[in-house]
């Protein structure tokens, strides 16, 4: 990453964002950016790095240190999330280590996130808004009494060092950017996929700084008495996939779905799908892409029979290259695809995927042609 | 069995629009309605008290025409409604409307009958922050459960509940306490229509309606905006992408023909993608 640039002190005039609140004397020692690394079943979610890579420009904006937060199982797992958060730039991690972090429960990671934040005061938290993250952030921003802005698409700091978090309202038609007032941390959630993956940095190891957990297994009322894996763990890398293939109503009809999967399948994509599929029962719920499901941010992703409402174009903005496919010239999609194609998806589709076979079977590469 | 399910009044989003010029929502005529996550959380309310009987009584917070929310959610079979109404609560953020929902939730306790489960929706569709009920659970110090995809059993005698909870990459079973707070995940089953008695009933029956000195609180610096730690700066509108999508040109075209057009035009685009492709596809 390089430079880390200091900015010059804030001009006190300017007061809090604007506003003549002044941050109260006791919270003006909450300094640094923190992020919570979520560490699940052995696998630390990658909306963590994302969000490393958000907090170093944060923390090199405000001139602080980026800290790195795990809790986990004293386990192998638990000290390779301590390299990783390292590995993507944080200088310091906050690290307890105990049996009872073994699996996420609510009551324990509060607990664990809370003291080290009373401890150790930082001035902005960010987590993953997983069902992890969003469970820890809720219980652990009214335990702290301090603000906490969901979903965030943007962050930034201001002249005067607090932190301006944007995020879409009304389905993304409109963006909103929020302060924490007179209250620290200010805490953002963010969603996987939302920010880029930044680049792993080759720093060493650096300080962990170790805290106690004064809580007992016999205080925890919850118990996790089995895990489901959902058994398709592809499904759960659809966020993550590098192309993605989805169809919306203008399939017509649930057997041409399978016509989406042979493109999918084809140029080693994942599929998924617009919100009114799943409510027709013909997807999968964690299938759908949008506001209310999930977000991608693939290389290639290519839309057939999508009208590309705006709940649905906040889900794919972050594609590199969008294809959309849509019999109407003037549906919304083209406003924000890359190649739009006037067709009808049910024949486009297998003639796509024909064309696709061609062009990347073995030896067959664009100059031979 | 005593159960409470906080609803919230929420406009009609598929119907909101926004004002191309002043970037301002245009809430003129938009019809409200009960957030749709909330049903969820009433119908698996209403089960429960099928299979251990009690009483459900719906919790909502909001201006006085929340009342019809709350009207429709007696239709469908729930027992009391109760409304906390209050200018004191205008500009609330979720600590703030956490911090009043609580408080109305202890005072129903203590007026009708402490709740052995809170319920709420996974989300709003306006808001949309999930962040009220983790709220309220901390605040009334209950046990957390959220995004539950189904409960499992109860065991009222000792006050035990086993839950399924969605969890990154599968579902977590946990066997918890009473009393506890519930998120309910959307799932397939569909509210119920409520029967005629229900219905003559809703139309009957009275609405509690509390003000926040009703509700027992006593520090109105806690609600509202003033009770908000979080504030909305600025409004604006998402930049448009400054280029439209080339359009495939498919005027008397095989559509074998635009396709090798799109395909050249792909990789023309991501000259990468054609090595990925080829190395990641099963041709
Ligand atoms: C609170 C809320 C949250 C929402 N969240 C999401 C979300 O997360 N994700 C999401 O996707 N939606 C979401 N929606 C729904 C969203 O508003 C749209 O209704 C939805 O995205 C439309 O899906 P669609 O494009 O498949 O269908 P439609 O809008 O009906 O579009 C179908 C398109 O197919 C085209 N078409 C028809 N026939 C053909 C053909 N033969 N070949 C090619 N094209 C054809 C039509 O021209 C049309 O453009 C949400 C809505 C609300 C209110
Ligand atoms: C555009 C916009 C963005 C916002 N962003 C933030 C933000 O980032 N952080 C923040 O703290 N506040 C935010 N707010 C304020 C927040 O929406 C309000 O505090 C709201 O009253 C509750 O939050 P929610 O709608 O997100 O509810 P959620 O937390 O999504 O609701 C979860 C469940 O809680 C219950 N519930 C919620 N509200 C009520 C109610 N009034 N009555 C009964 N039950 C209820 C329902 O069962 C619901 O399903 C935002 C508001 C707007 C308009």
């Amino acid at each position: 990453m390089g430079t880390r640039k200091r900015q010059a002190p804030p001009p006190a005039a300017l007061g809090r964002a604007g506003t003549k609140k002044d941050l109260p004397d006791h919270f003006k020692s909450y300094r640094h950016v923190w992020v919570f690394i979520e560490l699940e079943r052995g696998q630390v979610h990658p909306v963590s790095f994302e969000l490393l890579g958000e907090g170093r420009r944060l923390a090199d904006q405000l001139g602080v240190q980026l800290a790195g937060v795990v809790l986990g199982p004293p386990a192998d797992s638990t000290r390779h999330a301590v390299a990783e958060a390292f590995a993507y730039d944080a200088d310091l991690v906050y690290l307890v280590e105990k049996p009872l972090l073994t699996d996420y429960r609510n009551e324990a990671f509060t607990k664990a996130l809370t003291d080290l934040v009373n401890a150790y005061k930082p001035e902005i938290l960010l987590l993953g808004a997983t069902t992890l993250g969003r469970d820890l952030a809720g219980s652990v921003a009214t335990t702290l009494l301090t603000g906490l802005t969901a979903d965030c698409t943007g962050l930034d700091v201001d002249a005067d060092g607090s932190l301006a978090a944007t995020r879409p309202t009304f389905g993304g038609s409109l963006l909103c950017t929020i302060y924490t007032l007179n209250c620290r941390p200010q805490m953002a959630t963010v969603r996987p996929r939302v920010m880029c993956m930044p680049q792993r940095s080759n720093k060493p190891t650096g300080r962990v700084i170790r805290h106690d957990l004064g809580m007992l297994e016999e205080e925890i009322v919850t118990k996790v008495v089995g895990f489901l894996s959902d058994g398709q763990s592809e499904n759960a890398n659809l966020a993550y996939a590098d192309v993605v293939v989805a169809g919306g109503l203008g399939l017509g009809a649930a057997d041409n779905l399978q016509l989406l999967k042979n493109l999918a399948q084809t140029i080693g994509g994942d599929y998924g799908c617009s919100r009114p599929l799943v409510q027709k029962g013909w997807m999968a719920a964690d299938r759908q892409i949008g506001q209310t499901g999930k977000t991608i941010r693939p290389k290639l992703y290519i839309a057939a029979g999508i009208s590309g409402a705006v709940q649905h174009r906040v889900g794919v903005e972050g594609a590199d290259l969008i294809v959309a496919i849509n019999t109407d010239p003037n549906a919304p999609i083209f406003d924000f695809a890359n190649i739009g194609i006037v067709a009808d998806a049910v024949s486009f589709l297998p003639a796509l995927t024909e064309v696709f076979i061609r062009r990347l079977a073995p030896g067959n590469s664009s100059e031979l042609r | 069995m005593h159960i409470v399910v906080c609803i919230k009044q929420v406009p009609d989003s598929a119907q909101i629009r926004v004002h191309p010029v002043t970037n301002t929502i245009m809430r003129q005529g938009v019809p409200t309605i009960i957030n749709p996550y909330d049903l969820f959380a009433l119908e698996e309310a209403l089960k429960v008290r099928d299979l251990h009987g009690g009483e459900v009584t719906v919790l909502a917070m909001g201006p006085p025409m929340a009342e019809e929310a709350l009207r429709k959610a007696l239709t469908y079979g729930a027992n009391r409604a109760v409304l906390l109404t209050d200018r004191h609560f205008a500009g609330s953020d979720t600590l703030a409307t956490s911090f009043a929902l609580s408080q109305a939730i202890a005072q129903i306790g203590n007026s009708f009958g402490v709740p052995d489960i809170v319920f709420t929706g996974k989300q709003t569709i306006d808001g949309d922050t999930a962040q009220v009920g983790p709220g309220i659970a901390k605040r009334l110090n209950l046990v957390q459960l959220t995004y539950v995809a189904k409960i499992t059993s109860i065991d009222l005698s000792a006050r035990s509940i086993t839950v399924e909870r969605l969890s990154e990459g599968g579902t977590q079973v946990l066997k918890s306490q009473l009393p506890c707070l519930i998120t309910m995940l959307e799932g397939k089953t569909v509210i119920r229509r409520g029967s005629l008695d229900d219905a003559l009933r809703a139309a009957r029956s009275a609405i509690v309606k509390w003000s926040a000195a009703e509700a027992g609180i006593g520090d109105i610096t806690k609600c509202g905006l003033r009770g908000s730690p979080t504030v909305v700066k600025r409004v604006f509108a998402p930049t448009p992408r400054e280029k439209k999508a080339v359009q495939i040109d498919t005027t008397e075209k095989r559509v074998h023909d635009i396709a090798e057009e799109v395909v050249a035009c792909i990789f023309t685009h991501q000259p990468t993608l054609q090595h990925e492709l080829t190395s990641a596809g099963s041709v």
